[in-house]
């Protein structure tokens, strides 16, 4: 007899079921790893079960309303005056970029390389819903709707976050850079050094492997994307290294370092089109 | 309401509510003490009712959670049909147990749906391989004593046979 929540059905015996199903599940795993075909099937159950993750949002969202309700007058003047100061400062910053920009566009056109173009950015809400044990996936109030594709890299203030690994039509996952299953290619900032950022599926930890004992790495450098393999924009902070291992009997370095975005703050992110910003921001170049 | 459809409405409620309690979010120093309340909930259900709820259910609600996870559509379907399957199979002996005999049999139940889970991720890609991955199997066994008397008497109060 088979039973959906309860529901009594004549059918196959419990063996025949789970031998049945079992095989389903290999079948649609399959699919869901190696092609696009399920996506559409997922992305219709996301929507569906939407309310689910709202429900489960409720608590965070009523201690942020109690958090708020004894905010004070105080409080919020003294944030204003910070945020305006950082304001100021980073004006201050943005005078001097513009000029190294143009520095930059003129200097790559005498060496012949292709210019830099800057990265369409959007704002995205984080849902308040925690994914997988031992994964390290957000979800994020965009999806289809706001043209947010697979492969999207996301970035904060501070450095690269991750990428968009599932699209509903108004939400999506973002799989972090210290997910087990994520990859990223970088460069030492100061060396010039290239390689490949594992994560580690611990929120503040990520490996480097395949170094050499002799590779130009040290502690507090600062690895950016270096732009290879074509999902992230080149430039974008990544990580900062924080402890090398020299095991003489290993054949490698042993390199950890921590996430430069703040992976575990915050409300939101921001999901990025690189080389967008000329039809998007500034209207169609001339 | 007839009792059969009152029956269906206390298990969906409960699924429901494990379901919602599985993704609550939380810090992440906390996720090693977060037991699995939806395979919890299976195996006292496929214990209790093995008639109503068994392979099915469990799939469907493994299908659910790995939307929510945004894991590999199939993963948990798979490792909670398993569990499901087990426990029904042996639900003559597991209702007779002392109740801390069945704790452990609970804990074997909810490593074995973890191992499927570990094995298809590692499958695929990394999975995660620190001790902390077992622990909410060790919290699971700990607190189903209390989750066998709260659902026992949501059975007994609503009368779901």
């Amino acid at each position: 007899m088979i039973t959906v929540f309860g529901k009594p059905l004549r059918g196959p015996s419990p063996l025949t079921r789970l031998v049945l199903l079992g095989l389903l599940s290999a079948a649609l795993m399959m699919f869901d790893h190696r092609g696009q075909e399920l996506d559409r099937i997922r992305a219709g159950l996301m929507v569906i079960l939407y309310p689910v993750q709202v429900v489960a949002g409720v608590p965070v969202a009523l201690y942020h309303g109690l958090i708020d309700l004894f905010t004070t007058d105080k409080d919020l003047k003294e944030q204003n005056e910070r945020l305006e100061a950082e304001h100021t400062r980073l004006l201050v910053q943005l005078q001097q970029l513009d000029a190294l920009e143009a520095e930059n566009t003129r200097l790559r056109a005498m060496l012949g390389a292709a210019s830099r173009v800057a990265d369409r950015a959007l704002a995205a809400e984080l849902v308040e819903v925690s994914t997988e044990p031992f994964s390290r996936r957000i979800l994020v109030r965009r999806g289809a709707q706001d043209k947010v594709y697979i492969g999207q890299p996301v970035i904060d203030a501070h450095g690269i976050v991750g990428q968009v690994t599932q699209v509903a039509s108004h939400l999506s996952t973002v799989t972090l850079i210290t997910d087990p299953s994520h990859a990223i290619p970088v460069l030492d900032n100061r060396s010039g050094l290239r390689a490949v950022v594992f994560g580690s599926g611990d929120q503040d930890n990520l490996n480097i492997p395949y170094l050499s004992a002799v590779a130009d790495i040290k502690e507090g450098d600062l690895l950016v994307s270096s732009g290879m393999g074509g999902v992230f924009p080149a430039g974008y902070p990544v990580a900062v290294v924080t402890k090398i291992e020299n095991d003489p009997s290993e054949s490698f370095l042993q390199v950890r370092a921590r996430p430069a975005a703040q992976l575990n703050h915050g409300k939101q992110v921001l999901l990025i089109w690189p080389g967008q910003a000329a039809t998007t921001a500034k209207g169609k170049a001339p | 309401m007839s009792p059969q459809a009152r029956g269906r409405l206390i298990l969906l409620a409960s699924f429901a509510i494990a379901i919602v309690m599985n993704i609550l979010p939380g810090p992440a120093w906390a996720e090693p003490f977060v037991p699995d309340w939806v395979a919890l909930t299976l195996i006292y259900w496929c214990m209790a009712v093995p008639h109503r709820v068994s392979v099915g259910t469990g799939w469907t609600l493994g299908i659910i959670l790995d939307v929510l996870y945004g894991s590999l559509l199939g993963q948990h379907a798979l490792a909670k049909s398993v569990i499901a399957f087990i426990t029904v199979r042996l639900h003559p002996q597991l209702r007779m147990f002392p109740r801390w005999q069945q704790a452990v049999s609970v804990l074997v139940l909810l490593a074995i749906n973890q191992l499927l889970v570990v094995w298809i991720r590692g499958a695929i890609g990394h999975a995660p391989g620190t001790i902390a991955y077992w622990t909410p199997s060790i919290v699971g066994m700990v607190v189903w004593p209390w989750i066998f008397v709260v659902l026992r008497d949501v059975r007994r109060r609503w009368q779901v046979s």
